[in-house]
């Protein structure tokens, strides 16, 4: 037996876990649906029927696999308003996230870098962006609607307001609490306020920029989802909304997944950025 | 002395004291020493007596509250790339493999050069200090401390500065490693025509190194008591220099002034004309060397 004598790397050991875990719980979740349809006969009914009553049961996960098969294989399908392939409703969601939050870093990296070199302009904007951070971004829906009329720019208005606070702090932050070593390397090799921006405060600051944009495109990616829902029209928060008033479980489900999925990736691009950037001491 | 090389005229440095009733610190004060162009000098005083603050005025990146620096005849008025740093704890650039660091500063230096120019000069340099073959491609983490101590001065000599300020280049190396690289050092310093002016702790390195050694009173209200001229003819190598007769006069002398006399004269001011350090000179027939008792070897 000696091959049980060594235990397996601890990586693969978490892997066959995971497996386990996930099988265990499609297995609990599939074998509990039918007990559940069994409880009432109008329910099975009404689910025969294709009927939207308010008790429809949840879907087993054989059904929520066989949808997104069917969905992930012909993801950009277009029939129409209200039926849209997956991949169509994510690419609106990402687009009106990407511009938002792009257009967030456009004034927010800038503006920190004022505020982190500048005590009196840290002094003088900390009480608005104190007062302006904590508004749930999705207060400002309603103005937003007023002022810009249109959904879609209101949409993109509201991940702008709510990407824009983690990356003005992180930068103000990142700059401010440069080495004044680092500066003074600048300072006796004669480089100018631009040149010492770009090559010594910018890559000296950079690991604390990337953490703050990516607790950015992490908020952003949470607040679409409700944003998309108020709007309507399109994008996977709308999907969401729309699913669930056809009571498709199913649909709502994957759409879930799906969100999860997009999140983990933004977080796993800005993650690798972020190691890109990080340096040691 | 106005036609010195560089000439620090009546420097004071004061801190205002934290209670705003009381008087300013005053951490030196009537500072005043010329150094001529080729010299390589040194400045020994206990911690905190302003060696460092005399040090980052020289190098412009901080403002004396009196007097000034003169350096060929034009006033410092911050930093400038004629001046190389090396500092204390190095400060590299920690995003930068090591060869980065160094062109980092030859592009600054010479801004119209091209890439191969560039890579040709930083490689002359680090290869002067022992770092090549792969060790300038790592980052400064990963890079041993006397390693990052030789791209600092690699860094600082590639500018071919006309004046390097060292601040205790070499306080944190074992004794082998600060040995090879003082001989780099000098090595180097031989070969150009430049002024080193290298702030130390240690009393042997700067007997080693230097043709004149600054002596500094405690702070506060320090100043540089004496110019200590050592008059141990080049090269000298480590062996032999304690066998010169001067050696040990010098080194006596240095250990005292530490141990006794730059406690002794805190707060005195100059007898001379305008604060000026007095000049000990060692070996002429009319030595200078005050009676005292031979028993100063302390410390070590
Ligand atoms: N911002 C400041 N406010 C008040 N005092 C200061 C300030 N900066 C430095 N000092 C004082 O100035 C004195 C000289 O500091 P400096 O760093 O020049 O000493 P040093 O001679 O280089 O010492 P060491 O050998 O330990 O490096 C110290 O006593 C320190 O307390
Ligand atoms: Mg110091």
């Amino acid at each position: 037996m000696e091959l049980f004598a060594k235990p397996l790397p601890l990586r693969l050991r978490s892997i066959i876990l995971s497996v386990a875990i996930l099988a265990l719980t499609l297995t609990l979740w599939e074998l509990s649906i039918p007990s559940q349809k069994d409880a009432g006969e109008l329910t099975e009914y009404e689910l025969l029927t294709g009927g939207g009553a308010p008790k429809a049961g949840i879907p087993p996960p054989s059904e929520v696999l066989s949808k997104a098969w069917e969905q992930l294989s012909d993801p950009f399908y277009d029939a129409g308003p209200n039926d849209k392939g997956i991949g169509i409703q994510i690419g609106y969601s990402l687009y009106r996230v990407l511009t938002g939050y792009f257009l967030a870093a456009a004034i927010a990296i800038p503006l920190g870098f004022l505020i982190g070199m500048s005590p009196l302009m840290y002094k003088a904007l900390d009480p608005y962006i104190q007062i302006l951070k904590p508004i749930s971004p999705l207060a400002w829906m309603p103005l937003a609607l007023f002022v810009i009329g249109d959904s879609q720019a209101s949409a993109i208005f509201v991940i702008f307001i709510c990407s824009i606070w983690p990356m003005l702090i992180n930068t103000a932050f990142g700059v401010a609490g440069v080495r004044k070593d680092w500066i003074n390397v600048a300072r006796t090799h004669e480089l100018g306020s631009i040149k010492t921006a770009f090559t010594v405060i910018l890559p000296a600051a950079a690991p604390t920029i990337l953490t703050g944009m990516r607790i950015s495109i992490g908020i952003a990616w949470l607040v679409i989802v409700a944003a998309e829902m108020l709007v309507g029209g399109t994008g996977i928060g709308y999907y969401v909304w729309n699913e669930w008033n056809n009571l498709d479980l199913t649909s709502v489900i994957f759409s879930i997944l799906m969100i999860g999925v997009v999140g983990m990736i933004l977080d796993a691009i800005f993650g690798a950025v972020q190691r890109g950037v990080q340096y040691t001491e | 002395m106005a036609n010195s090389f560089l000439s620090i005229e009546g420097l004071a440095k004061r801190f205002p004291s934290p209670d705003s009733g009381s008087e300013p610190l005053t951490v030196f004060e009537d500072v005043s020493f010329s150094i001529e162009k080729g010299e390589f000098v040194c400045i020994i005083g206990h911690s905190g007596c302003g060696k460092s603050t005399i040090m980052n005025v020289l190098a412009g990146l901080d403002e004396a509250t009196e007097g000034g620096v003169i350096m060929n005849g034009k006033e410092v008025k911050g930093p400038s790339l004629d001046r190389g740093v090396v500092f204390q704890n190095y400060s590299l650039l920690p995003w930068l493999s090591a060869l980065k660091n160094v062109t980092f500063a030859v592009k600054a230096r010479h801004r119209e050069w091209s890439r191969e120019q560039v890579m040709a000069h930083s490689y002359k340099y680090l290869e002067m200090v022992g770092l090549s073959g792969g060790a300038e491609l790592r980052k400064p983490s990963q890079l041993s401390g006397g390693m990052r101590q030789r791209v600092s001065i690699a860094r600082a000599f590639a500018i071919q500065p006309e004046l390097l300020l060292l601040d205790e280049p070499f306080g944190a190396l074992d004794a082998l490693t600060r040995g090879t690289i003082q001989d780099e050092l000098l090595k180097i310093w031989r070969g150009t025509n430049q002024t080193v002016f290298m702030i130390t702790h240690d009393v042997d390195e700067a007997i080693y190194l230097a043709d004149r050694i600054l002596l500094m009173t405690n702070g506060p209200l320090a100043r540089v008591a004496e110019s200590v001229e050592v008059g141990i003819p080049r090269p000298r190598s480590r062996d032999e220099i304690v066998e010169h007769p001067d050696y040990y006069k010098v080194r006596n002398h240095l250990v005292h002034f530490l141990a006794r006399r730059s406690k002794e004269l805190a707060g005195t001011k100059s007898t001379l004309p305008g604060g000026r350090p007095e000049t000990v000179r060692f070996g002429d027939d009319d030595t200078t060397e005050p009676e005292r008792p031979n028993v100063y070897a302390i410390n070590q």
